[in-house]
């Protein structure tokens, strides 16, 4: 009862922030500081986003969006957590696929973009790879990151319990490591998004009209509302992105790790 | 059924320690840890091994676990040469060394995942069992950081005694605990080891520990480990260890204690 008072009340604090930064858009509008062709008013955007909302574009646009963000993500979980397993318990793998990892985390995704173009063109595969390199590496140095961190008793006291290797793998380090697997998986997927974007706004490709290409397209129109309404699209299925995906996992490690939360 | 014949309790093991020596290498050069060690423990023994820091009585324990090879000589568990882990011989560690991704039951169940020939139901049915007997069925589904440090070392007990181990092995498992619950544990382990009919070495750097556990005490001395002398402890269990006579045992343990740090500061 109390639990839930204070979830709505935290919920109207963070309404009334927003609300109150509209309304400061709004009044900086008219005011006539900037001209409204750059910043257009908080209501032609909401027209835009009704428009592309009834017209099918929006949606079809996120619907494309999201396919590509969730398969190239997908794919470096799967690639990224076992290569991290790997590089954390081998050195021939840390020497090697551990220093490329690292190297790699540094370079920004949108680098990727000019060599994507000339080697798959402007075909889905491209919008992947880029998504992929932005977020397998971080996954990777997680994964090697939280193995290393965890404790050596750990798996001292599983040998003794007569588990073997793959067994201690797979049911210790694992799970040991998973606070350093979820941010990991949290930072991949912030990389992920801003890979995607990156890669729409610079490549028109037809298999699909994404996010970033409608951005892209606004600015070609000089459609600001256009622009503005995408970008906040992009913020918002970023927040709940954050609330569905990352939020469950990271209220079980709360609770069972007894970390954080105050 | 095999529940309750998992359940009975296993005929405890004896040990035997043959010349056993182990040295670690260093930045400094070697550390002899263990030097021609050899002891034997009869079934259901409880020997307590005494000694100051870096007199190789924990490293002993890791080689009779199986986490350790000796660099040369050899333990026997009835007879049979001891070269890996295994769940005849069950650790308890100094930290509890409890999953914080598992609950109580969970944690419990570790060991007995792995042994086979039983149902998920019979292994939850002997985790209830031994949290039992610890005395932490209330505690069943907690969280491990919601626990006492006691009750984690309980834990840790039930963890280790699930599997139906022949030896009990403790690596100072009381060490970081408060008097007051390590008094309670003192009482709780020697009611488990009558019950259980386990072999336990218990390691340990207090002496009045020791005389309180042990019906026999062995003296460590460090650099290079080796064994000074053993004790019998007379008395009747439980034991209390504020009583009189347990007093007696432990200061001519400490006594003894004193005498072989003094003479090797002299040497």
């Amino acid at each position: 009862m109390n639990r839930t008072l204070i979830a709505i009340r935290r919920l109207i604090t963070s309404i009334l922030f927003f609300a109150a930064l509209v309304f400061l858009w709004h009044v900086l509008v008219q005011r006539g500081t900037w001209s409204p062709l750059l910043l257009p008013d908080p209501s032609a955007v909401w027209a835009y986003l009704v428009g592309a909302i009834k017209d099918g574009t929006l949606l079809q646009a996120c619907g494309v969006t999201m396919r590509r963000l969730l398969i190239g993500y997908g794919i470096s979980i799967v690639i990224g957590i076992p290569l991290g397993l790997l590089t954390a318990r081998f050195r021939v793998f840390a020497d090697t696929i551990g220093v490329l990892a690292l190297g790699l985390q540094t370079l920004p995704s949108v680098c990727w973009v000019p060599l994507t173009l000339l080697w798959f063109g402007q075909t889905e595969f491209a919008m992947l790879f880029v998504v992929i390199m932005g977020s397998l590496w971080s996954m990777v140095i997680a994964t090697d990151n939280g193995i290393r961190n965890v404790p050596p008793i750990f798996s001292r006291a599983a040998r003794t319990m007569g588990a073997k290797p793959i067994f201690t793998l797979v049911f210790v380090m694992l799970p040991a490591s998973l606070p350093f697997i979820v941010s990991g998986m949290k930072q991949g997927w912030a990389f992920a998004w801003r890979s995607l974007m990156a890669a729409e706004i610079y490549v028109t490709i037809l298999t699909g009209f994404g996010l970033g290409q409608l951005l892209d397209n606004g600015r070609s129109l000089s459609a600001m509302d256009q622009v503005i309404g995408i970008m906040i699209v992009i913020i918002v299925i970023g927040l709940l992105a954050d609330k569905i995906l990352f939020s469950p996992w990271e209220r079980f490690l709360h609770h069972r790790w007894g970390t954080g939360r105050s | 059924m095999p529940l309750n014949e998992e359940l009975q309790p296993s005929a405890p093991a004896k040990l035997a320690v043959e010349h056993v020596s182990k040295e670690f290498q260093t930045g400094r050069g070697g550390v002899k840890a263990l030097e021609d060690i050899s002891l034997s423990i009869s079934e259901g023994e409880f020997v307590c091994l005494v000694g100051p820091s870096g007199c190789g009585k924990s490293t002993l324990l890791s080689i009779i676990a199986g986490l350790e090879e000796p660099d040369s000589g050899q333990i026997l568990a009835d007879g049979k040469r001891i070269t890996e882990p295994g769940r005849d011989r069950m650790v308890m560690f100094q930290e509890a060394a409890l999953f914080p991704w598992l609950d109580v039951t969970g944690n419990v169940m570790f060991g007995l995942k792995l042994k086979p020939n039983l149902t998920n139901a019979e292994r939850h049915e002997v985790a209830r069992f031994y949290i039992k007997l610890v005395g932490l069925e209330r505690f069943a589904s907690s969280n491990i950081h919601e626990l006492s440090g006691g009750m984690k070392q309980r834990v840790a007990l039930a963890r280790a005694l699930a599997p139906n181990p022949r030896v009990l092995l403790m690596d100072e498992p009381f060490a970081a605990l408060d008097a007051l619950t390590r008094e309670q544990l003192y009482g709780d382990i020697q009611r488990i080891w009558e019950a259980r009919k386990k072999t336990i070495i218990f390691v340990t750097h207090n002496v009045r520990e020791a005389a309180c556990l042990g019906n026999r005490v062995i003296l460590f001395s460090p650099h290079p480990g080796r064994i000074r002398q053993e004790f019998k402890i007379n008395l009747d269990r439980p034991r209390d260890i504020n009583s009189v006579e347990l007093a007696g045992y432990s200061t001519e343990i400490t006594r003894a204690l004193k005498g072989y740090i003094v003479a090797e500061a002299a040497e």
